[in-house]
């Protein structure tokens, strides 16, 4: 069809670059499963958030200054003076935690459906190096606005690397470039966030998508849709991605785009837990504020690394625990032994583990907010051991599990 | 079932939670003013508190004469005539177009205080409103601090003197041991009256809150407007995108 309808442009192009070819193989006849629910949406979702990140990134860029005696005054400046700039400056700040909103609910489909399982592996690892690079995409940018909050988290992350045997301290000072948190830090890690993450997280997202079209994508039955197909070699449960997804997916934006602008419009500091009320205080190296809590997304891991007791007035297996609670997510796909995929079929003793695993991510993302406290310390401990503990039983329990038979073809 | 329960917690665990505190540490109740960013009387009488009370030793750093002017509504030349006092250090008076910078120098702030008055430009984000209407009503007497000779139940030790005590009337503290002179400062009581009365002074200080409000963000009621339209075209468009979702799926079975 598309063959014939080309005309002598399209030819022109075609026949020095692949463009049709390209655009069959990723969209038009891009099979995906018919029956992908409400999850599906976040993957794209994601990727939108990529590209609103960037554009505002760029124009806020534009008025920025990375100088330790300016940075705050210009963050005040696009607030105030730059045309727009206020709702520039709170689409990037209201973006962050969109977008570590829908790449949380992301993972999480992909833990539902067994999305990461054979052959999706490297799909799964490519997230998590994206995730892993968003995060240190947000830590940077979140020392920008140059607040008290700014500063002083950065402070006792970057500290964190102060607590590894021998080389901490060195190592500490060379991330920094200097001997505490200063302008030339700001500098650096303005570098960071506007050019060399983003590069990186780019490229990442497409190996992460080139994978996916490769393999094709998996769908709430975590069935194989390429079993079943018809005489033109198309998957019987398979639609084309444009345009049935293109037009399914405007719609779920569209309903997405309308929360996060209630957001941005109308509460752009979420109380507090999107832009933190001491990160107005222009940051002040002599004075440490009373309560530093990193933003909502970081907290899970954050409530494990003060869950963990310093061990020899060492802090480091805490900050062990914490980066290995990371690490950890990678070797999923091995971990989990199931034969089958799908959340739908595997047994009552998976949807228990995963749930409360669920509950105590959760648990780890309150108590990290929170100031320390008994009770606080306590439930940390006691989801910081069930968090890792899950995966050992995940590898125990997926050996061995009774499973629901699996459907011939998908459910809607 | 597994879907409707983990969707519930994390929307609870993202969006739910009560609001972070603004400024822990105190303990002492604080509370919350009638603030309307879109009143411009309320706007202007707390321009004129800020410019008479505040500025002396207050800088607004981020805020432009001209800025409030426009925002308020206020005339530029009644501005330049009734709210600007301050002079650069040639001595010659601010223009319209200036910062509303404070007639005092940090260094000498220092001096006279102990640690120079903070710029307010963004106080009543850091801090909160609340906070804000509460520690200006909350000064009592304290003959036992040299210089100022107040103290305040929000800030306890704050180096600021009560500047409204000629309105307010001063206050003694309220002990939670009444016989016990050392005991806590739980609250305070009128102990001479001013020039307002208890409600007009509430007002005032009501008024002011509203203007540094306003000034912490001064872009805040245009936003909320344009806010409005870009809802209501997501709502339009949401529909839309719907009714063509339905369409193409027609014929998917």
């Amino acid at each position: 069809m598309a063959e014939a309808k080309k005309g002598a442009f399209m030819t022109w192009i075609d026949d020095r670059f692949p463009f049709t070819e390209t655009m069959q193989y990723h969209m038009t006849k891009y099979y995906a499963p018919k029956n992908f629910n409400f999850w599906y949406y976040f993957g794209v979702l994601s990727m939108v958030m990529l590209v609103i990140q960037i554009v505002t990134g760029i124009f806020l860029t534009m008025n920025y200054k990375p100088d330790g005696a300016k940075a705050f005054a210009s963050v005040e400046y696009i607030m105030r003076d730059v045309n727009f700039g206020d709702i520039l400056r709170y689409m990037h700040s209201t973006g962050a935690s969109f977008f570590f909103i829908v790449v949380y609910l992301h993972m999480f489909r992909a833990l539902l459906y067994g999305s990461y399982q054979k052959p999706r592996e490297l799909i799964w690892v490519f997230g998590m190096v994206i995730y892993l690079c968003l995060m240190a995409e947000a830590f940077m940018g979140y020392l920008l606005p140059w607040g008290q909050m700014s500063y002083w988290g950065a402070q006792v992350i970057i500290n964190l690397f102060n607590t590894i045997p021998f080389i901490g301290p060195a190592l500490t000072e060379w991330v920094r470039g200097d001997y505490i948190v200063s302008d030339i830090t700001l500098n650096r890690f303005f570098a960071f966030h506007v050019i060399a993450l983003p590069l990186v997280l780019a490229a990442l997202v497409f190996l992460h998508i080139v994978a996916l079209h490769h393999v094709g994508s998996n769908n709430p039955d975590g069935i194989d849709i390429k079993k079943n197909k018809d005489e033109n070699g198309v998957p019987k449960d398979g639609i084309a991605f444009h345009p049935y997804y293109t037009v399914k997916d405007t719609f779920g934006l569209s309903v997405f785009l309308t929360f996060f602008f209630a957001v941005v419009f109308f509460m752009p500091e979420m109380g507090g837990y999107f832009l933190e009320h001491a990160n107005f205080i222009p940051a002040d190296p002599l004075k440490t504020p009373e309560h530093i809590a990193p933003v909502w997304y970081f907290t899970p891991f954050y409530a494990m690394l003060r869950a963990v007791p310093p061990i020899a007035g060492s802090a480091f297996p805490g900050v062990m625990v914490m980066f290995g609670a990371i690490i950890v997510l990678f070797f999923l796909p091995w971990l989990d032994r199931g034969k089958v995929r799908s959340i739908r079929y595997r047994s009552s003793m998976y949807k228990v583990l995963l749930g409360l695993f669920v509950v105590s991510f959760v648990v780890l993302g309150y108590y990290g907010i929170q100031p320390p406290s008994f009770w606080g310390t306590l439930l940390s401990r006691i989801c910081t051991f069930y968090y890792f503990a899950y995966f050992a039983l995940l590898w125990w329990m997926s050996g061995n599990e009774t499973t629901k038979p699996l459907p011939e073809r998908v459910t809607s | 079932m597994i879907k409707a329960t983990t969707l519930a917690i994390a929307g609870a665990a993202m969006l739910g939670l009560s609001s972070l505190a603004h400024a822990a540490g105190t303990g002492y109740a604080l509370q919350s003013p009638n603030i309307d960013v879109g009143n411009e009387r309320s706007l202007q009488r707390g321009a004129r508190t800020f410019v008479n009370h505040c500025m002396t030793c207050h800088s607004l750093g981020f805020m432009r004469y001209s800025r409030v002017a426009e925002d308020l509504g206020i005339p530029p030349k009644m501005v330049e005539d009734n709210l600007i006092f301050a002079v650069d250090d040639a001595g010659k008076s601010l223009k319209v177009t200036s910062m509303m910078d404070s007639a005092m120098s940090t260094e000498y702030g220092k001096q006279a205080f102990g640690v120079a008055p903070p710029d307010l430009s963004l106080t009543a984000r850091s801090r909160g409103e609340a906070w804000l209407y509460t520690y200006l009503k909350s000064f009592y007497v304290d003959e036992s601090r040299t210089g100022v000779g107040s103290n305040n139940t929000v800030l306890k030790g704050s180096a600021m003197p009560n500047v409204f005590w000629q309105l307010q009337g001063h206050q003694s503290p309220v002990l939670k041991d009444p016989n016990d002179p050392k005991s806590e400062v739980i609250g305070v009581e009128p102990l001479t009256a001013g020039t307002q009365s208890a409600e007009e002074f509430d007002k005032t200080v009501t008024d002011l809150v509203n203007f540094l409000s306003y000034a912490a963000e001064p872009g805040q009621e245009r936003r909320r407007s344009i806010g409005m339209w870009v809802l209501l075209f997501m709502f339009v468009f949401t529909g839309l995108a719907w009714v063509l979702k339905k369409e193409y799926w027609r014929d998917v079975h």
